[in-house]
């Protein structure tokens, strides 16, 4: 049992809460929790010694996912008008066995790809595909398009568990890329909301048709 | 290695000592909870009190009730000390009975018992504990899988299907994995509170439409009758507190004594935290429960794939 088992077991918790919670707050909190962890991810993975850019990368990770992406979200909270989702597509604790299901498919597709030897962890795979998983589950199954920007920073988590998971040599350049993306359709998608719950008075994606 | 007839003597002084001292975990969890609340509480050994001054009463039987009413608590009563046997005492010594696949008979041991309960309930014709006795059936059926599910953890995690093969194999190599160990650990705390009607699934204090679950169901009985399904309660609660002490204190000295008196205190620190639970959380809303139970069981399928996949 290393330390990076356990923390893919505190990611498949942090997924797992995800599904099972309808309070924003606690969602935000959540994401943030994972967001950390991912970030911290790379220190834990890496084999050889660990150059300046890993330290920055995890640094910079950590202070979006960690502090800007809770904020903007939070920020977003406020200006809107609602502080749980009410009537999800598909029920909390029907979402949590839909989360389990994902995780014994994970597991059994991982088991079906072959990976090199220079592995993170046997479970890490599995958790990134769970992520995954999650992320788009939550997009799908949830009607607020507060939590559907969740279900995205959680996509975009597993993508990146997948990255470190097998160790594939992270470009900063790269990596700096993919992390302004996120941002910016975090912020984006933030203004976006501000307008629908000012036209609509509320967020709910599937109700932008009546008035 | 220690002989047979030694082995013998050590599961049965393990099962006495369950027998004897199990009354006292109640008493354990209110006296935490009455030193929370700034009360001197009952004695500890209240519900000795009790069960004696019940076996001395008459006991008093409903026109409407049938021959399931009054087998009902000799029922569970025989169930439980069932379950108590095939529980060790400690991780050292085995059990008095012990075969493959146990596991499985200890969870239908209480299923029968908890049959008989809820047919006495429904026997009595009235419509309150009929209430109880639907609660106490769906909150069992959720709770069932996550039982099962945490103890094929176990099992699979130990390479053995019996509980006294899951004890010895746990102390032999205690904490192999600490991420699983976790999990189901948490998951039979939830089952355990579940099971034994604690907050926050039932609160075991109030006498409240409302929230009544299992003391509901129980109502009509009365004298020996109700000793024997108080006794028995606290029986179920002793059974189901090994098992978590057994997952979360695989402690072995060598001395079966030590072993003993460590495991039976790690059963009375289990009662002391059920009590501290019960202080600081209020009851859940009763459509919570069920999401509580379904969140066991994902926690111990979870246990189950991690110790699947490590082969």
């Amino acid at each position: 049992m290393n330390a990076a088992d356990t923390i893919m077991i505190f990611l498949i918790l942090t997924n797992l809460s995800l599904l099972a919670s309808s309070r924003f707050n606690a969602c935000i909190k959540i994401v943030a929790l994972q967001g950390v962890i991912v970030g911290l991810l790379p220190l834990i993975a890496a084999n050889g010694p660990l150059t300046i850019y890993s330290y920055l990368l995890a640094l910079l990770i950590v202070t979006v996912k960690g502090i800007l992406f809770p904020y903007l979200l939070k920020h977003t909270l406020r200006s809107v008008n609602v502080r749980r989702e009410i009537e999800p597509f598909i029920g909390y604790g029907a979402s949590i066995i839909i989360g389990v299901l994902a995780l014994i498919v994970s597991f059994w597709l991982t088991t079906h790809i072959p990976f090199h030897d220079k592995i993170l962890s046997t479970t890490a795979p599995a958790v990134a595909f769970f992520t995954i998983f999650c992320g788009l589950f939550i997009i799908v199954s949830r009607v607020q398009a507060l939590t559907q920007v969740m279900g995205y920073i959680v996509f975009e988590n597993g993508i990146y568990i997948f990255g470190s998971a097998l160790l594939i040599e992270q470009s900063f350049l790269v990596e700096l890329g993919i992390i302004l993306d996120v941002f910016v359709v975090v912020f984006i998608m933030g203004i976006t909301m501000f307008h629908i719950s000012r036209a609509f008075d509320h967020i709910d994606t599937d109700r932008l048709r009546e008035k | 290695m220690t002989d047979f007839s030694t082995l013998l003597l050590r599961a049965h002084a393990g099962f006495l000592a369950a027998l004897v001292l199990a009354p006292l975990v109640p008493g354990i969890i209110n006296r935490t909870k009455a030193v929370f609340a700034g009360r001197q509480g009952p004695p500890l050994l209240q519900l000795y009190y009790d069960l004696f001054k019940l076996l001395r009463k008459g006991t008093v039987y409903s026109g409407t009730t049938s021959w399931v009413f009054r087998i009902a608590p000799i029922v569970s009563l025989t169930a439980a000390i069932g379950a108590l046997m095939i529980i060790p005492c400690a991780g050292a010594s085995p059990a008095i009975i012990s075969f493959q696949g146990d596991i499985i008979l200890f969870a239908y041991l209480f299923g029968i018992s908890r049959f008989f309960t809820v047919a006495a309930a429904l026997d009595t014709g009235s419509s309150f504990e009929g209430m109880g006795a639907s609660r106490e059936v769906l909150y069992a059926a959720l709770a069932e899988p996550a039982f099962l599910i945490a103890l094929s953890a176990l099992a699979c995690l130990n390479n053995r299907i019996s509980i006294t093969g899951i004890f010895i194999a746990s102390t032999e190599n205690p904490f192999a994995n600490i991420a699983v160990i976790l999990l189901t650990a948490v998951t039979l705390a939830i089952v355990l509170l579940t099971e034994n009607c604690r907050i926050p699934a039932d609160d075991p204090n109030t006498h409240l439409e409302l929230t009544m679950i299992h003391e509901v169901m129980v109502l009509d009985y009365s004298g020996p009758d109700f000793a024997y399904i108080l006794y028995g309660s606290s029986l179920k609660l002793w059974a189901f507190a090994s098992l978590l002490a057994a997952v979360i204190l695989p402690v072995r000295t060598g001395s079966f004594m030590l072993d003993s008196i460590v495991f039976i205190f790690g059963i009375f620190a289990i009662a002391a935290a059920v009590g501290v639970i019960e202080s600081i959380m209020a009851r859940f809303r009763l459509d919570k429960i069920p999401k509580m139970l379904i969140a066991a069981a994902a926690l111990s399928v979870t246990a189950l794939i991690l110790t699947l996949m490590r082969g």
